[in-house]
This record gives structure tokens, sequence and C-alpha cells, in this order.
């Protein structure tokens, strides 16, 4: 469904992305791992066309997404950082984006219920905090039924109600057969919500295969010890190269 | 491409600016309509604002609102939208919200009072030098991501063009005051969309008896078809040409 192919990046002088080469299959569910300034959300920029990358290309469903997109249309996507309009209300925001995208007649707000934003429609985005912000994120990327969704660091900031409402919501939608994307630094969660890990360090894809995979090649039957025994045995494998 | 503009205008409106910019105008045709009942004269003192305020305040205000914007772009490009549409509707948003407010703010008092006629050059290059400095606005605020350093771009555009620019063509027409310059200054004023303006509306005045033989000179010109075609074509490529250049750095534009 998503095949990247020898995508680099550089800001200046600083390579935020290496020759990543990356397939990605409708129906699992990716965990996006590394550590900051691994280039994880650049990598998911370049999904959306935010960022345009300086080689390689992107394919999705066997189409180049460069200078194109419409192809966005199949894409849900909850940055990390939601920024919205800040005189706008929470109410006017969700009219305004389905005005934008009239051509989606039924839309999903399971989660708006879920959250119960109807209750604060007419506050302000400047007046929320940083949670209920996420929460209007959280929304607006399930909000059209997307194929693929990518959820930048979905849990971050988010109350342990509004965490299990979202993991819910999430693992319905794997199983409905979508693509689902997911960076986060709570491998716990994602332990739950994926079934396949990429592990990205200094711009460099350095691992991709299935958790259970990594579990059985780690020896751990969790994903937290099993991704720091592989960044160990990494850093080791590196530290004798050099 | 509706549907963004309809947005682009509801935050436009919101933030009131316009309706203070118009009601500024307004309060300065009105105040001159009471001075004086000289059109020629209303036109002259209206135009030394129109020539100084029109632009500055095309800048100032197009620069900060594609800086508070910004979120909404970013919301907007995680859409299905494609980036032209997006760019150019800020750009429509924003020029199509000063040229109205410019209009009425202008024009309804010479409705009101008579006289549209003797406006209509002031009208026509009032609105001309706001989609200028619009244009040029957003060609600044694409070159940087710093929206201190954008303000201080556009705010040298528009020093550049109504002080500095002057400044540069008297010293040379008085260096070379002893060769034949009409030609030369014709061609130089091409170069500055505030000067291209001011000479259109002199010309209107009847006063460009007191510009000697240049006077003269220009009169001929611009009188003639020609001259207001070639005026009018060079104030439209004064327009294009930033917001083209703009918009090519902005579809290739991390963000």
């Amino acid at each position: 469904m998503i095949s990247v192919k020898n995508i680099e990046k550089k800001f200046g002088k600083l390579i935020a992305l290496d020759q990543v080469s990356l397939e990605m299959e409708a129906g699992k569910s990716y965990a996006l791992i590394g550590p900051n300034g691994s280039g994880k959300t650049t990598l998911i920029k370049s999904l959306l066309g935010l960022v345009v990358p300086s080689a390689g290309e992107i394919l999705i469903d066997g189409k180049t997404i460069l200078n194109d997109w419409k192809y966005r249309e199949k894409i849900g996507y909850m940055p990390q950082i939601g920024r919205y309009p800040e005189n706008m209300r929470i109410g006017q925001l969700f009219d305004m984006m389905k005005n934008i995208r009239q051509e989606v007649t039924k839309t999903d707000e399971e989660l708006l219920e879920a959250f119960k934003l109807y209750k604060i429609f007419d506050k302000r985005m400047h007046a929320l905090s940083g949670g209920t912000r996420q929460k209007v994120s959280a929304c607006l990327a399930f909000l059209f039924h997307a194929p693929i969704l990518i959820l930048d660091e979905p849990t971050a900031g988010l109350d342990p109600v509004a965490v299990e409402i979202l993991k819910e919501k999430v693992l319905h939608e794997k199983r409905m057969g979508k693509l689902l994307i997911i960076t986060s630094h709570i491998l716990s969660d994602l332990e739950e919500l994926s079934t396949e890990m990429v592990y990205l360090y200094e711009g460099r894809l350095q691992y991709h295969n299935s958790i259970a995979m990594l579990k059985e090649e780690t020896n751990e039957s969790r994903l937290n010890k099993a991704v720091a025994t592989l960044i160990k045995q990494k850093e080791l494998l590196a530290s004798v190269t050099e | 491409m509706t549907r963004v503009l309809k947005y682009v205008f509801y935050d436009i409106l919101r933030t009131r600016f316009i309706l203070f910019y118009t009601a500024f105008l307004l309060v300065c045709t009105f105040a001159l309509f009471q001075f004086d009942s000289d059109y020629g004269k209303i036109v002259l003192s209206l135009m030394n604002i129109v020539l100084m305020v029109v632009p500055l305040i095309a800048v100032v205000f197009t620069t900060i609102h594609l800086y508070n914007s910004y979120e909404f772009m970013e919301l907007m490009l995680a859409q299905p939208i494609h980036r032209n549409i997006v760019f150019l509707s800020e750009y429509m948003g924003v020029a199509l919200s000063l040229c109205m407010a410019y209009l009425i703010g202008i024009g309804l008092p010479f409705l009101l009072f008579g006289g549209i006629a003797y406006s209509a050059t002031l009208l026509s290059t009032g609105i001309f030098l706001t989609l200028v400095f619009v244009s040029l606005a957003f060609l600044s605020a694409v070159l940087t991501r710093d929206k201190a350093k954008a303000i201080g771009i556009a705010l040298l555009f528009w020093f550049y063009f109504s002080l500095i620019y002057d400044g540069l063509l008297l010293w040379v027409v008085y260096s070379f005051s002893d060769y034949p310059l009409e030609k030369v200054t014709l061609a130089l004023i091409a170069f500055n969309p505030i000067d291209l303006a001011r000479i259109i509306l002199l010309l209107q005045l009847d006063i460009s008896a007191l510009m000697g033989y240049t006077g003269a000179f220009y009169k001929d010109f611009f009188g003639s078809h020609v001259g207001l075609l070639f005026s009018a074509g060079i104030l439209t490529i004064w327009v294009i040409a930033p917001i083209a250049l703009a918009t090519r750095i902005f579809a290739r534009k991390d963000l």
C-alpha cells in the first residue's frame, strides 16, 4: 500500500533521513520507534507531502505522491503537536473540516462521542489544555474513514481514561483492515496496538520486522525489554565495527 | 478553492482590522470633502495618502495575517487539497478584502458627493498598488520562517519603493542632468510601482505643466493609449511576478 524507496532528506547539513526504504501493507499496524530526533516525524511528514524529500520517492497504491494531492484523502493524520486556528471554536473547527471535505458524506464521530467533546464545542482552541487538543487531533484523524491512519505520539498528554478509549478505537480500526502507523515512546502501548516494528536511528532504518519475530530473536517476552536488547546489540555492533 | 477561500475571509473579517482600515480611509476622504469642493485638489491630497499608506498597510497586514494563519494552512495541507490552492486562496482572501476596503473607503464618498469620474484613476491605481504590495509581502513571507524577519523584508520593500528608490532616481537625474534623460527616467520609473502610480495620477490632474519639459513628455506618453497600456501592463507584471515566484517557492517548502 505504501512503499518508500530510498528517500533522503537533508535540512542544511543535518541528514534527517538517510536512504530509508520501507514497504507497508494494509491490515498491518506499524510501530515507528527511535530516539528523539531520529527522523520519525520527518518520515511521517514526507508521507503527507508536508516535507519534500531531497531524493527517492514514495508510492501510495502504486502512484508517486510527488506533486499529487488527491492521495491525501486516504490518510488520517494525528500530529504530535496539533496546531489549529487559535480563535476558532471546537465546533467550528469540525464544521470547517467537514465542509472542506464535503465529498465524505458519512463521518466517523465515535471518538467525538466517547471523548464527550460535544459538551465543549463552544470552547475556543486557545483555551484548550494539551490533552483536550490531543483529543481534537485524534477525532479529526478518524473523522473521514481514511484507510491509512498515521498517529504521531497519540497517547502523549492524554489521561488514562482517554488513552483506553483511543486504544480501543485504534484496535477497532486495525481489525477493519486499515494500515496504521504509530509512533510512541511508550512501548507498552505499542505492544498492544502494533504487529510490526520499524526502528529508526539517526535517520537510518535499523530494524524492520514483526514484533513476534523481534521477541523471538532477542529471547524476551516483553516489547520494552526486547527493544532495549535490540538497541544494546546494535550499539555493540557499532562499537565493534568502529 | 471557494471553500478554503470562505474560511480565509471569515478569519480576516474576525480580526476587524479591515473594518478599521475602511473606516480610516472613509474618515480621511470625508474630511477632505469638508475642506474643499474642488475634486482635483481632493484627489491630489488623497494621492499622497494612497501612495504612502496603502502599500504600508498592505505589506504589514499581509505578513501578519499570513503568519497568524500558519496553523490553518498546515491543517489544510494535510487534507486532500493542492498546495497552490491553499496558497492562492490566502492571496485572494487578503487581496480581495484589502481592495474592497479601499474601494469602499475612497469610492463611497466620491459616489455620495459626486465626482466619481475624477476618482477612477485614483481607485484603479490604488487597487494596483494594493495587489502589488500584497504580492511582495507574500514573497517575503515564503522567503523566511521567522515572522519578524518577514515583516522586516516586507517593510524594506515598502521603504525601498517609497523612499530609497526615489532618492537614487533623483541622484541619477541630478548627476546626468546634462544629458536628455526622459526616456531613461521613463524606463527607470517602470521599476518602481509607486512612482508609476504617482505619475499616472499626477498627469490626470493637469498639473503636469509644473513639471516642465519632462512633464510634457510624460503627458504625451502616458496620455496616449499606448502609455496607458504600458503602465497597466507594467503594474500587472508587478502583481504577477512576485506572487508567481512565491507560489513556486511555497510548492516545495517544508512545513
